[in-house]
């Protein structure tokens, strides 16, 4: 059995563990509002989007830009991730990268390449050690303020890829705040916009609220145009951009908000865990010293009897 | 007299929402004056002031440094942008952005030596595992 000294130190070393444990608990969870305001903030304009986007896609103009064209052959995908600059945050990322990894799989099964750009340092740390995908760019630290202007360089990189026709399709991947305890990974069709209209119906049916009604829109026939000042190409192409440009920066406020909430409860369970511990070694600890007191008084009882 | 709605937002906060009998904005040709039943319209605003008239004649006043106006004959909707940008700002941010991957890919030397070492402490794991049990077969 180990020393009673031993067993203190090891008792100190948890204690000091757990500190560190429950001040990133406490962090988290201040936080952890802060960025869900963000998000709530940032809704309304997201909402506007979605319509006037809903709007733009169901006029009959004579223009088609390609962010609106289905494609025929699907050759190369791109992949925007977004994923925590930070670790210690349970399974978030992870989660993330694996369901990620098994699509790149499939579409490399069938002979697609397979184009990246990645917001977070986590994300970069695990996709730049796979030969088989192409990084096109990335940008990480962006704080606990996601600025639009931080992420302009990514997205500008994908559209541009796209509309010069180098991409067939681009995702969208991150983590989906549910709740404090669930986080849901999610890849989600960005471009072009007819394919993310149909897997937002084949998710929801046709029956569903907000994005859905918007979606069926969005595949229906109308009969009347707007005036564009200036040209439809130069205006469409503008308000495209912006409109890929809010989800992705809703995306990074998700994927905050999830980081905080699962390094939470990560930290909490890893608190929880230390207190076990370290009731168990006091245990151990205090036996062993019964244990040092009984032997003592047995070795000077032997002593007396023996004089 | 008639209004329309009127919504005024930005991706960091909502700054206006109300009903309105004119809408003045300083589009990318000109300024445009919105009045109800206005036909649809799709236009880039330019860094200015955004005017809304009130039914009551108040007139409030707002600063986009760019940003989206659409015209739906219901509604009028404002998406401004939060900073100044412009199309070479874009591009120096798409090739920063290009060139920060590049970095972390030619960065990566260190992480292939890890997982190098990795995979030949796995290997030596491996042999000195068979070596273990070819002796206890030779002792029996």
């Amino acid at each position: 059995m180990a020393s009673g000294r031993e067993i203190k130190t090891k008792i100190k070393s948890t204690q000091n563990m757990r500190k560190v444990t429950r001040a990133l608990e406490m962090v988290s969870a201040s936080k952890i509002r802060k960025a869900q305001e963000r998000m709530r903030v940032s809704r309304p304009y997201a909402r506007m989007m979605r319509q006037v986007i809903a709007h733009v896609a169901g006029a009959t103009s004579e223009f088609k830009h390609p962010f609106l064209v289905e494609r025929e052959t699907v050759s190369r995908v791109g992949y925007i991730i977004v994923s925590t600059d930070r670790g210690l945050c349970g399974g978030l990322n992870a989660n993330l990268f694996r369901k990620t990894l098994a699509e790149i799989r499939d579409w490399q099964s069938r002979g697609v390449e397979v184009d990246m750009v990645l917001i977070g340092q986590k994300a970069v740390q695990f996709f730049r050690r796979l030969k088989s995908v192409n990084l096109l760019g990335s940008t990480t630290h962006l704080g606990e303020k996601p600025r639009v202007e931080q992420l302009v360089g990514v997205v500008t990189l994908m559209l541009k890829a796209f509309s010069e026709g180098k991409l067939d399709r681009v995702k969208l991947g991150y983590n989906d705040f549910v709740n404090t305890m669930v986080q849901q990974p999610r890849l989600e069709a960005l471009l072009p916009l007819p394919v993310a209209a149909d897997e937002i119906i084949a998710e929801q049916g046709e029956r569903g609220e907000g994005d859905t009604v918007l979606a069926v829109n969005m595949k229906r026939e109308h009969d009347w145009d707007y005036i564009y000042e200036p040209e439809p190409e130069v205006v469409l192409e503008f308000v495209l951009n912006r409109y890929i440009e809010s989800l992705v920066y809703q995306a990074a406020l998700e994927n905050l908000a999830s980081e905080h909430a699962a390094r939470m409860v990560a930290m909490k369970s890893a608190s929880d865990n230390a207190n076990k511990v370290i009731d168990e070694l006091t245990l151990i600890y205090n036996k062993a010293r019964q244990a040092a007191i009984t032997q003592e008084i047995s070795e000077i009882v032997g002593g007396a009897a023996a004089v | 007299m008639t209004t329309i709605r009127c919504d005024i937002v930005s991706a960091e906060a909502e700054i206006y929402h109300g009903e309105a009998t004119l809408v003045i904005a300083t589009g990318e040709q000109g300024e445009l004056g919105i009045a109800p039943r206005h036909a649809p319209l799709i236009t880039r605003l330019k860094p200015g002031h955004v005017e809304v008239i009130q039914e009551n004649g108040e007139r409030e006043s707002f600063y986009v440094s760019g940003g989206i106006l659409e015209v739906q004959p219901q509604v009028v909707t404002v998406l401004a942008d939060t900073a100044a940008r412009a199309d070479d700002l874009d591009e120096a941010a798409a090739l920063a952005a290009k060139e920060e991957a590049e970095k972390a890919l030619a960065d990566r030397s260190d992480e292939i030596e890890v997982a190098e070492a990795q995979a030949r402490l796995a290997e030596a794991m491996a042999q000195l595992q068979a070596l273990e049990r070819m002796r206890r077969n030779l002792k029996h």
